[in-house]
Order: structure tokens, then sequence, then C-alpha cells
């Protein structure tokens, strides 16, 4: 990022989705400038021609040429249909090819076995689960750099979207239903994260870090936390799951297993003693 | 008795809602009195409230959407505002429970309040004159699709004084809309308004079908058709194909809310995404039926300003039929971020990106008008040519994340919301004001003041760079939409750019209206009595302005596009005096209060609907369907206009006979 350095005393662009840290992002910026790119070498010319025609063309101007009854060419019909023909035959083989390599679920090609996450949106927070680790936390993600992660996702509540700008690709936490996600941050780090998809009173706090560790202390980190004990079993999880913002991240040291499953089945909290309200779709 | 409404309705303890609803009762109260005083009241009842001229009608739609222009700017600066200052620990001076409101309501009023009278009313206007026709198809069930529109405008403003409105976003996604997130009467404020305005749409869209299908002039085929009359119909057509999706959608979530169904919920079997399937598959046709109209309006300025016919006119319609078709095929790329997978995405993309070959060659065939032109720096021209700049900055923002790997970094970003407000003002709005200025002298008789004009656009142009180009350097910089607060304080400066455009944009909105009061106050100064202030190429500028509510007296004879000016030109011609036929008798339809007494009887169902006032609800609809019955049992519906009205009427005329 030669060119960025400059930039980010003025415009704080280091915090998005041009300063990608992952090789997801990194593609995603490099369609993103590539396709503006190919469209402004159309849309220039446009507004230039736009200008200039009004202006020699005004009425006062005795030099241009009026052509009243002039409306066909069939030549220039031609050019006209074919110049946005071919960009977007261009652009759609971009955007054929590039769904398909950098679809959500698609895996990161890495030499390194990828970690497995599994996110929950809650009302309003972030719970990420590590089901080989056992271990928990909401509001602040760590993974281990050079790594992918190989999220799933899905929603206690009603619809989020789990973003981080600078690793790329978003995809949306539904209730019921799962979603995938493969990310990767290259350095260590700390990005912000956030949900993109309204979700009601607290939505605008459901922020996150992601903190990006070095494989040597992300271990260390799994074993500090295992160590620093709490459990999430529904007890714990029908708490969390009440409507509210959490004012600090928190981590637990071990987890019920299948968690994540209940939770979408709809039923995390239903074999816990303080059920009943603590959900809005505990009814079943 | 009165079911969940209680004075705990009325915000009595909230300083800023409370404020607001002062403003809104005392302003109708204001306006009322002032109609009583100076005894408006038949004058307006017998003219405006009950008329079925296609005119009147779509002088109140496009007044309707000035007024809810401003209310949906005020919820805007308001937004603008709270962002400017909500910065690091910042909260602002709105609450999220009150922000969440605003930015639902502003979404929800600018497109279905403000951008489809506009646009409707303009098809009103302009529509029949332009077919060289003296009505549309059904002029009673126009005004009633009138005052269901202003039923829905009623109850969303009653919102604001008694209870409060949705807190969802203009799409009211479930399952953050059900009862069990929502269950406040704020989403039954906007599924009822939208149910009834709904309607409203609807039956405008069968009758301008039906006009245009089967009413034009003798000699118009398809063929010699304006452009804006095409997209006028294509537009209609994605009225009659979308809005019946759109209610069955909110039917089904009615039925969830009222009813526990399972639609939508997250229990039983429910499913959220097939409402965000349905809800778009109105929603995307839904922008074309608010630009396509204004595709039409810039066709019609820009080859009158440049006194040339339209460049290209088979390509022009063959590509606002395409889009028309294309349209109703991209609805997914408002979700590609859900895991649709690869080829559904990619499929979806590609199709987003065809849209933009007839829209691109609309852009060029525009380019081709004015190239040759000998052009006239009237208002409406600078709308078209701001227009042509911005629109397709926009247009390029749009295909752009229907390239789904950039819509997953840019969907839901302050990005997005740039990109449709740069196509949303830079093409409907901007299109909505050249029509406004291009036709006010056809509906009132005198002309626009050029000089304000002017600098309303200036301030709408400016105004809307300050205003949203920050916002994509926003989105880029990772900024969401929706967030009442946020925590890098990196991103204020742009946000307090941002609030200085939506300040340039008020200047904008204030002279909008001094430029209608002035011009209004020096009316007998600008008087147009030629009928054809622009020297214009279409039929609607061969008769008098204001037009007799029979807009002809003899039907003009078509042989081409742009036939006015055809009929011009011979007239030059040959000194021959014209061959006009005989005058004949004209039946025109009688007006009607059936309009006004449905949206009535609309609105009391409505809001008792959103209150659970069981009782009074059914008396709403046993008042729509009683008022039903006595229209369709009345004993005659024209009056007859005789020959000789009708040619004291022509005599009067400055240079009569123009229109033969």
């Amino acid at each position: 990022m030669a060119k960025g350095g400059a930039l980010q005393s003025a415009w704080p662009l280091h915090t998005g989705v041009l300063d990608p840290q992952g090789p997801i992002g990194a593609a995603e910026r490099t369609i993103l400038l590539n396709a503006t790119a190919i469209m402004l070498a159309v849309i220039v010319p446009v507004i230039v021609l736009t200008l200039v025609f009004a202006w020699w063309f005004r009425s006062g101007n005795r030099r241009a040429h009026y052509l009243p009854d002039w409306s066909y060419s069939g030549r220039i019909e031609l050019v006209t249909w074919s110049i946005p023909a071919l960009v977007i035959m261009f652009l759609g083989g971009i955007a054929w090819i590039s769904a398909h390599d950098l679809d959500p679920p698609v895996p990161i090609r890495s030499a390194v076995t990828p970690v497995d996450i599994e996110v929950v949106s809650l009302d309003w927070k972030w719970l990420f689960i590590y089901p080989d680790q056992a271990l928990a936390g909401v509001n602040r993600l760590v993974v281990p750099a050079g790594t992918p992660i190989r999220f799933r996702l899905t929603s206690a509540t009603v619809m989020n979207s789990f973003f981080v700008p600078q690793l790329g690709s978003q995809i949306y936490t539904m209730p019921r239903m799962t979603t995938r996600l493969n990310l990767q941050a290259d350095r260590p780090g700390t990005y912000h994260g956030l949900s993109a998809q309204f979700s009601g009173d607290g939505f605008s706090d459901m922020r996150f870090d992601v903190v990006a560790l070095a494989p040597d202390a992300f271990k260390e980190w799994v074993t500090a936390t295992r160590a620093s004990g709490g459990r999430l079993d529904a007890t714990r999880y029908g708490q969390l799951a009440q409507p509210g913002t959490l004012a600090t991240p928190a981590t637990f040291g071990s987890v019920a297993p299948q968690l994540f499953e209940a939770v979408v089945m709809g039923d995390a909290t239903t074999t816990g003693p303080s059920s009943g309200e603590s959900s809005p779709h505990s009814g079943n | 008795m009165l079911g969940k409404l209680s004075w705990a309705a009325v915000p009595l303890d909230q300083p800023i809602p409370m404020a607001a609803s002062v403003l809104v009762v005392v302003g109708i109260m204001a306006t009322l009195a002032l109609v009583t005083a100076k005894g408006w009241w038949p004058y307006l009842w017998r003219e405006w409230i009950t008329s079925v001229d296609h005119k009147h009608i779509g002088v109140m739609y496009v007044l309707l959407g000035l007024v809810m222009l401003v209310r949906g700017f005020i919820d805007a600066i308001m937004m603008r505002s709270q962002l400017a200052i909500a910065a690091g620990g910042a909260q602002g001076y709105l609450p999220p429970e009150h922000y969440d409101q605003i930015f639902s309501a502003h979404g929800t009023i600018m497109i279905f309040f403000v951008a489809m009278p506009f646009v409707i009313g303009l098809m009103n206007v302009v529509l029949p004159l332009q077919l060289g026709i003296r009505d549309v198809a059904f002029p009673v069930l126009n005004s009633v699709s009138l005052w269901l529109t202003a039923a829905g405008v009623l109850l969303v403003n009653l919102s604001l004084v008694v209870g409060e409105f949705a807190r969802t976003g203009w799409l009211a996604y479930p399952p953050l809309s059900e009862l069990a997130y929502s269950p406040g009467v704020g989403v039954d404020y906007y599924l009822w308004a939208l149910q009834i305005s709904g309607v409203g749409s609807l039956l405008t869209g069968i009758n301008f079908t039906t006009t245009i299908l089967k009413m034009r002039a003798p000699g118009m085929g398809y063929g010699q058709m304006p452009i804006f009359c095409w997209t006028a119909l294509a537009s209609s057509l994605l009225i009659i194909a979308a809005f019946p999706i759109l209610t069955g959608t909110f039917a089904m979530l009615l039925l969830d809310r009222y009813l526990g169904f399972h639609f939508f919920t997250n229990d039983l079997g429910g499913n959220a995404m097939m409402y965000v399937n349905l809800i778009w598959a109105w929603g995307h046709p839904e922008v074309y039926i608010l630009i396509l109209p204004a595709f039409g309006v810039f066709s019609e300025v820009i080859a009158t300003f440049s006194g040339k016919p339209i460049f290209g006119y088979r390509s022009m319609v063959i590509a606002t039929m395409a889009i028309c078709v294309l349209s109703f095929m991209v609805w997914l790329h408002h979700f590609f971020t859900m895991g649709a997978g690869a080829d559904v995405n990619a499929v979806f993309g590609i199709m987003t990106m065809i849209i933009a070959v007839p829209t691109g060659v609309k852009v060029f065939n525009w380019l081709f008008t004015l190239y040759g032109g000998r052009i006239r720096f009237n208002v409406p021209i600078y709308w078209a040519l701001g227009f042509m700049v911005t629109f397709v900055i926009g247009g390029m923002t749009g295909v752009l994340m229907a390239v789904p790997p950039a819509d997953f970094v840019l969907h839901n970003s302050l990005f997005l919301v740039a990109h449709f407000h740069n196509v949303i003002i830079g093409g409907v709005l901007f299109g909505a004001f050249a029509g406004y200025t291009y036709w006010f002298p056809k509906a009132f008789g005198f002309t626009l003041d050029e000089r304000l004009g002017k600098a309303v656009f200036w301030c709408w142009f400016i105004g809307f760079y300050l205003a949203f180009m920050p916002l994509y350097a926003l989105g880029l910089m990772g900024a969401t939409r929706r967030m009442q607060h946020y925590a890098d304080p990196g991103w204020q400066p742009l946000m307090l750019v941002a609030l200085v455009g939506a300040i340039v944009i008020l200047a904008g909105l204030v002279l909008t209206i001094l430029q209608l009061v002035i011009s209004i106050r020096t009316r007998e100064r600008r008087r147009d009595l030629t009928g054809d202030p622009w020297n214009g190429r279409t039929l609607e500028w061969s008769t008098s302005s204001p037009p007799p509510p029979w807009n002809f007296a003899r039907l003009p004879q078509v042989e081409g596009i742009d036939a006015y000016w055809e009929m011009k030109q011979k007239r030059k011609e040959s000194t021959a005096a014209s061959t006009e036929g005989q005058l004949q008798a004209i039946w025109v339809p009688k007006s009607s209060a059936i309009g006004f007494v449905t949206a009535f009887f609309a609105v009391v169902m409505g809001f008792a609907l959103i209150w659970h006032i069981w009782w009074m609800a059914v008396a709403g609809l046993v008042g729509i369907v009683l008022g039903a019955l006595v229209h369709a049992w009345r004993a005659e519906d024209e009056v007859e206009i005789p020959v000789e009205t009708l040619a004291a009427l022509e005599r009067a005329r400055p240079g009569a006979g123009a229109a033969a």
C-alpha cells in the first residue's frame, strides 16, 4: 500500500475495503478497481461530450451547424448499441468468474489447516463459538493470522450481516438458517467488524474487533481462555440472548456441545432452566 | 371500545416528536382555517376535490408530492445532522428508537409519497394531451387513485402525532417487522398506509395502460407515440405486474401480525427470506416505474429545447421496453449477500448489467439529440443536462455492485446509499423537476420564474454532489447504513460535508417554494397565450394553456412522430385555410365525490385496524362498499358541452385554429 500512506492522514481509508488485509478482501478490491476503471473509460467521455455538445450547439453559437431534421443514423446506432454491449460482455465475464471464485462458501486454498468458527448474532451482540477448541467469545473475534477461517453463521433473533470490511465478503446471519463464509487475515492486527444489516435499536453497537494473532500467540490465547473458566451452557446462553448491548467483550472457557446446532434449530434455551421468556421465539 | 388507543399514544413526553406533531397539526388547522375564512370550500370541492379532470388530478398529485418532499427532507436533514455529531463516543440528539423511525419514514415517504405521486401526477397532466385525447380511460377511477394515495399520506403523517412509525427500515424485513420484534403500531401504520395507497397505484397503472393502448388520437399508431407516452406505458405495465406482489406480500405479513400466521416468522416453518424475495420482486421494478417516466421527460425536454426530433426513436422505444421486461429479472441482486450460491448470484449479476445496455443506448441517443441542435437554455434543459452528467455516475456504481464480489463488500454500505440517491435524485427527482417546469405553463397558463428556477437547479445539483459523494467514500471506508452513531471519528469530516450538502439542498427546496409563490404573484406578466411557450413538438402544445376540460375541441389528426411540430411546419408552408372539421358536441364526465368518500372511509378503516378498533374498521369497510354501490347506481355520469360553447371558446382563443 504505497499510495495508501499519503491518503491515510487525510481520509481514514485504512479502515475500509480499499485497504484489505486478507486474500478475499484483496481479490475484491482488485475487482472493484478494475470494473470502475473499465466503466470510467466510457463514462468520462460521455460526461465530457454532454457538456461539449450542450455548449457548442447552444442557440447563440452561429458557427454550430443546425440539423433540425437529423434523427437517425444506422452507423451511429450500431455503435451506441455496441459500446455498452461490449463493456457489459466484458464485465459479465468478470462477474461470472469472480462470483464463482469468491463465493463465500468456497474454501481458501492454503497449506495451513483451517480453523472453524461458528457465529451467532444476538440482540445486539455477536457470539463466536470455537467448536474444536470448545470455547466461545462475545463481541471479540480472535483468529490466527495466515490461517483460513471457516465460518458457519446463524442468527438467534432477526437478520444481521457479518462484515469485516478489511477482510472482505460479508454474509447475512438468518434465524433457522446457516450461511457459510471463508476469510483469512494475512497479518496480525486488529480489524473492525460490524453488522451491516439493520437489526433494531442496539444495531449501531453491534461492533466487534477481529484480533488476528500469530499462530503461536493464538494457541496461547486458547490455553489462557480455557483456563480462565466460565461455561456457556443453556442457562448462560439464555441470559446472553436477552435484548441489550454488552459494554465489554467476554469469553467462555467451555461451551455446551452442539450449541450452534441448537440455535439453528431454535431450541438453544429450552433445555436450560431459565428458558421461558428469555427468547422471543421460545414458543415451540 | 378504542382498542389499543389511549392517551399514551400521543408523544407528550418526547420533545422532538411532540414539536413535530404540533407543527403538523397547527399547519393543517391553519390551512383549513384559511380556506374556511376565504370561503374557498365550494370552489375547492367543485373544481378540485371532486374533479375527475386528469389535469386537475395530476396537479393535485404533484402538489402532494411536493408537500411530502418537504416532510421527507426534514427527516433527511435530521439524519444528516445526527450523523454529523454522533462520532466517537457521542450519541447525537436522536435516540435509536426515534432515529430508526426517521430513516424508515424517510425511505417510505420519498419513494411512495414523493416520487410516485410526482411521476404519476406528471403522467396524469400530460398523457391524454400528448395522445391527443379528451381524458383517461376511467376518469372517476383516476380520482379514486388520487384520494387513496392521499389516504396513505394521511395515515403516515398521523403516525407522527398518534403512536409511532415503523422502526424497521423502509422495506420492513421480517423477522424484525414481525410481532415478536416490533410489537408496536409502527409497522401497522406502515403496512396499512401502503396497502391503501398501493391500491391507488394499481388502479392508476390499469387506467393508464388502457388509455394508451385503446385511446390514441386518430392516426397515432404505436410508432407515432411520443417517447414520454412509451415510458408511461412501460411504467404502467410494471405497476400492473408489480404492485399485486407488494399487496400480497404485505397481506401475508399482516396475517402474521394480526392472525398469528407464520409466513415469515422464525417459528413453525416461517421463512423470512421469502419476504425478501417477494418484496424485491416488487421493489426492483418499482425503481423502473419511477425512472422510466423520468427518462420520458428528458426525451421530450432534450428534443424540444434542441429544436430537433429525438435521435433514434426506434432504439429509444426498444430500449424502454427492454428495460421494462428486464427489470423483472434482477431482483436477487438486492441480496447477493444471503448466500444464494455462485450460479444464482452470477446469473442475476449479469442480468442486472444487461439493463445497462438499453440504458446506455438511451444516454447516447440523448447525446446525439443534442448534437446538431440549437439548444435554448431554459430551466428544463438544465435539469436534463444535470441528469445526464449525474446519472451516468450512479449507473456506473450500480453496475459495479452488480458484480457479486464487489457487492459483498459494498452491500448495505453508505456507498449503496450514495448509489441509489445518485440515481433517484439524479434521475427521478431531476426528471420530476424538469417535467414540473416544462409542463407548468401547460397546466396553469403561465411560466415559472426562470432565474429562480436556475437557482433551484444549482442548489440541488451542487447540494447533491456535496451530500452524496462523501457517502461513496465513507462506504468504502466501511461505514454502513442505518447506524445511529459510529466509533471512528475519522468519518466525521465527510459527514459534515454531507450535512453541508443537505443544507444546500434545503436552500433549493426553499427556493422552489419561493419560485412558485413569486411566479403566481407575477402571473399576469408571465402569461402564455399561445399554449406553446417552448416551441414544442408534441400535441399537448397544440391546445390552449390551461386546456379546456375536454382538452381538444377537435381531435387532432396525427401524421407522424412530433405531430404538432409537423402541423406547424405544414402551416408555414401553405397559406391555404386549414381544413377544420365541424365542431361536434362533447360529453365530459361529471365530477364525482366517490374518490374522496372512498378515501375517507379507507382512512377510517386503516386507522381502526392499526389500533385494533374493530367496530370502526367494520364501519369503514361498510362505508367503502356503500359508497361504491351508490356510485354504481348513479343516474347520469356525463354532461354535454354544446357546440355553441365550444365555438365561442375557440373564437376567444388567441391563434384560434392552431390545433387543427
